[in-house]
């Protein structure tokens, strides 16, 4: 790439790059100051070493505000920290230490956890930090006489990571263990299997060459059979449990047949072993197991990796609000809120609760609740709604409704509605396994009618290796290898998959809706036109840093659409008119950015007639030129809708926004379909006739005008930077905000559908082809053994292929994309 | 061939001692993380306040 790199974050540092840090006495560029700053902190702590480990570049960083101060301080509060934090040591009550769990966000690679840990442990009164790579969670033991928990969270902000407290609750105890038994059965089944493993080599050969002494033979299969017995009884233990309850329930899934070989065989084979006649299986009993535990954990952890994963997006700071307390207003969180409190609202924060606006004016962004991209005014006296975002100025609201009877709140009972009507996805493992069971157990009861009229003496060990060979461990394998391979594949491209059933059922889908505002399109004010007036001589460059030197001095959504031009210009003596627009001097010229009425207010102009934000730049004799300020489409989401349509699928644009807006919205996207001002009930009712009409529905959305639908759909999925609510309610959630990775989801749901069809086939196959051989008795154990485990291996390395499929592919647009992503994170 | 039969019960004894071994390292918290310990020795370690991140969860505290 020929463009300057940040050294910190890789992402382009904008030309002339005006950023520099110094890092082991080289001038290293940095894209923006967040980034500086957390560099020459890491560097000022005798940290550089991170920078020669790191194997991925670190996220870019926001500064850090004023607000997140405040934020962190709240932490303090005992009342909060109950959740996470416990005393270091219960047995002794003038212990200061406290441990506390956290939430690390931004961890990418072993550097930062290195980074992490070294940094935090050279602070006064920190003890002990681990942190964890694979969760990213760590463990802080402090002093809490000597640093409040509030400094250590604000060093972890410092180097340009966040800290989330994370409650470790009962669900989060609850994994903790399922993983830490799981690994012990699997540590018994594989010890055991590779026992008895050994003991099996010795008895085949002795079969084969047929001069074993009675004696040892007897020895080695007592000794398997004391190493295969807490294999079955210990390590299998979870198949047998959740056989016993599905035949309790009258539904066939894999552990059946699973259970009926490994309990047949153990039985029979000790059976063999006491009675000194017929074969023993241990050695296909603990392999089998240990197969199966292998599988099984391997989607154990996927599973728990996604459970935390969308733990991690509900897990966010207490929302905080400034509640007026005798006079003052004091950062509260806002489960502390009462009716008729007043609270005030600072420029970007989100309401805390409905409320009355007490004075002034502001402007309100809605588009979470409407889908209305454009910040609607408010006077004095009108109602601003709960979650809603604050835009111009700071305003006191008295609060009229909290909690459960706000309008959110309303949304929210819409979305149990739909959740209850939600069409159900059945599972292709479990259709295959009651067939399956069905078939075998025929099949043997068959094969042992069959002997026992021809040699009743062989009658039962033939049925026995029927089962033995039959036991459908690649086939129980099949499935849930290629669905874990493929859902770790997707969360690497930046999917992440909650439920699932999403994978199994993405290919079913025959309709996409999206909403547009936050996910087709940006969600954020951007500059999208510019038009000079007709005598106007400055080119559009000029204009366009003339306007940006100007707007450089606003903390305003509308004046960040204006910060990715460079800035040539400087604008002195800046005075921003709250609600008009922005008073400056460039090159001894008075200049003025805002609406017309204020740019230029003897002006007669009209403005242009295309919908968006017009702000129009004048100096003292003339206007000079318009600004068009609106919301632009991602700039994957026109190739995304092609590649969808390419597909087959049918793609519905439903949006809260005016008819023109979705319109223009929809036409430039080639959608044929849509509805304006939809509230979300009319959302809702518009996919649940869909599916009425038997057609699957996938949803994406953002808002939580979104999440009833997002509810309802057969699969749903949330942006990246959506509402929680919005991305708790989703299937899946696209965390790299890159629409792109839909289309790519689809892909790879057929290529995971192919591998597990292959799967499948070999499976069935290997079963097959086997059953008439163990049904003429021609299978003795070793074959058995060795035919299970290769076609087990063959199948889990066939689902393996999955997790390094082709290359995503890229728009040209994305590395725009990323930068955009970057600023509505700040 | 008749050592096999001193051999395989001594044989025994080690796999259970190793399965304890290893059932203590589950819940010493060893394998809470299996991918960050394998990076961390590529690590050069900074000069320490205290040495306490080799062991774990529930050790007996040095400073009494």
């Amino acid at each position: 790439m020929s463009k300057t790199q940040c050294f910190h974050c890789s992402l382009p540092a904008p030309e002339p790059v005006v950023f520099f840090a110094e890092v082991e006495g080289k001038q290293q560029p940095m894209c923006c100051p967040g980034c500086k700053a957390v560099t020459e902190a890491i560097i000022a702590g005798g940290l550089e070493n991170y920078y020669q480990h790191r194997t991925e570049s670190a996220n870019p960083i926001a500064d850090l505000s004023q607000r997140i101060l405040e934020e962190l301080r709240i932490y303090d509060r005992p009342e909060i920290q109950k959740d996470f934090v416990q005393p270091a040591d219960n047995t002794k009550s003038d212990d200061s230490r406290l441990v506390a769990n956290l939430l690390i966000e931004g961890i990418t690679c072993a550097a930062c956890v290195w980074l992490l840990e070294n940094h935090l442990q050279s602070l006064d009164g920190v003890e002990r930090v681990i942190v964890n790579l694979s969760t990213h969670e760590a463990q802080v033991t402090w002093h809490s006489d000597q640093i409040p928990l509030s400094d250590i969270l604000l060093a972890i902000h410092r180097i340009g990571y966040k800290a989330y407290p994370w409650r470790a609750d009962h669900q989060e105890a609850m994994l903790k263990q399922e993983n830490r038994t799981f690994i012990r059965r699997l540590a018994v089944a594989g010890l055991g299997a590779m026992q008895v493993m050994m003991y099996a080599i010795a008895l085949y050969s002795g079969a084969i060459s047929n001069d074993m002494p009675e004696m040892y033979r007897n020895l080695l299969r007592v000794v398997s059979a004391m190493v295969a017995t807490p294999v079955v009884f210990y390590a299998a233990a979870p198949f047998f449990k959740t056989a016993w309850r599905n035949i309790k329930t009258r539904h066939l899934g894999m552990d059946v047949p699973v259970s009926i070989a490994i309990g047949g065989a153990y039985l029979a084979s000790l059976w063999a072993t006491f009675f000194a006649n017929g074969e023993v299986y241990y050695d296909s009993v603990s392999m089998f197991t240990f197969f199966l535990l292998t599988g099984r954990y391997l989607e154990l952890r996927a599973r728990h990796a996604t459970a935390r994963a969308a733990r991690a997006l509900t897990n966010l700071m207490p929302p905080s609000c400034l509640k007026e307390i005798d006079g003052e207003f004091v950062r509260v969180p806002v489960s502390e809120l009462q009716p008729n409190d007043k609270v005030r609202i600072l420029p970007g924060d989100a309401i805390p609760a409905d409320g009355i606006l007490l004075s002034g004016s502001t402007s309100v962004n809605e588009s979470m609740l409407t889908g209305e991209y454009l910040p609607i005014e408010k006077q004095t006296g009108d109602t601003l709604l709960c979650s809603s975002l604050n835009v111009d100025h700071p305003v006191e609201i008295q609060v009229t409704k909290i909690g459960d009877e706000t309008r959110v709140a309303s949304i929210i009972k819409l979305l149990q509605r739909a959740q209850q009507d939600k069409p159900a996805i059945a599972k292709l493992a479990d259709k295959v396994a009651g067939w399956f069971v069905a078939a075998v157990l025929l099949v043997a009861i068959c094969v042992y009618w069959g002997w026992s009229g021809v040699a009743p003496e062989d009658a039962f060990w033939i049925t026995l290796s029927v089962l033995v060979v039959t036991c459908p461990c690649a086939l129980s394998l099949a499935t849930p290898a290629a669905l874990t391979a493929a859902t770790g594949y997707l969360h690497k491209l930046g999917l992440l998959v909650t439920r699932g059933h999403v994978l199994e059922g993405l290919h079913t889908i025959d309709h996409v809706i999206f909403d547009k505002t936050g996910t087709l399109t940006k969600g954020e004010l951007s500059l999208t036109q510019v038009i000079p007036i007709e005598d106007c001589t400055q080119s559009l460059d000029q204009l366009t840093a003339m306007a940006a030197a100007l707007e450089a001095h606003s903390e305003h959504p509308i004046a960040r659409a204006f910060s990715i031009t460079s800035q040539t210009f400087t604008a002195s003596e800046v005075k921003n008119h709250l609600g008009m627009g922005i008073e400056g001097t460039i090159n001894q010229q008075q200049l003025r950015i805002g609406r017309p009425d204020f740019a230029f207010p003897q002006s007669t102009l009209k403005t242009p007639e295309s919908d968006g934000k017009w702000l129009l730049l004048a100096d003292d004799n003339k206007p000079l030129c318009w600004f068009r300020i609106t919301d632009s489409l991602r700039p994957e989401a026109a190739a995304t809708v092609k590649r969808l349509q390419k597909m087959g699928k049918t793609v519905i644009l439903l949006s809260g926004d005016t008819e023109s807006i979705v319109a223009n919205t929809a036409e430039s996207l080639g959608i044929n379909q849509w509805q304006a001002e939809s509230s979300p009930d009319d959302k809702l009712s518009y996919i649940q006739n869909l599916q009425s009409k038997s057609h699957k529905v996938l949803m994406v959305g953002d808002g939580i005008n979104d999440v009833p639908v997002l509810a309802g759909a057969d699969i749903s999925m949330a942006m990246g930077n959506s509402s929680d609510l919005a991305r708790t309610s989703a299937d899946a959630v696209l965390i790299s905000g890159n629409l792109e990775r839909l289309a790519d989801a689809f892909n790879l749901t057929t290529k995971t559908r192919r591998i597990i069809g292959q799967n499948l086939a070999w499976a069935l196959g290997y079963n097959l082809a086997a059953l008439p051989l163990a049904a003429a008795g021609m299978i003795a154990p070793w074959m058995a053994a060795t035919g299970m485990a290769l076609s087990s291996l063959i199948v889990v390395a066939n689902a393996l292929r999955l997790s390094r499929s082709a290359k995503p592919t890229h728009s040209s647009g994305n590395q725009h994309a990323d930068t955009f992503t970057k600023e509505a994170v700040v | 061939m008749e050592s096999l039969i001193i051999l395989i019960p001594i044989a025994l004894v080690l796999i259970a001692l190793a399965v304890k071994i290893f059932f203590w390292a589950v819940d010493d918290g060893q394998f809470d993380d299996l991918e960050g310990p394998a990076h961390s020795i590529l690590f050069d370690e900074p000069q320490r306040k205290s040495s306490s991140n080799s062991d774990t969860t529930n050790t007996s505290d040095n400073n009494q």
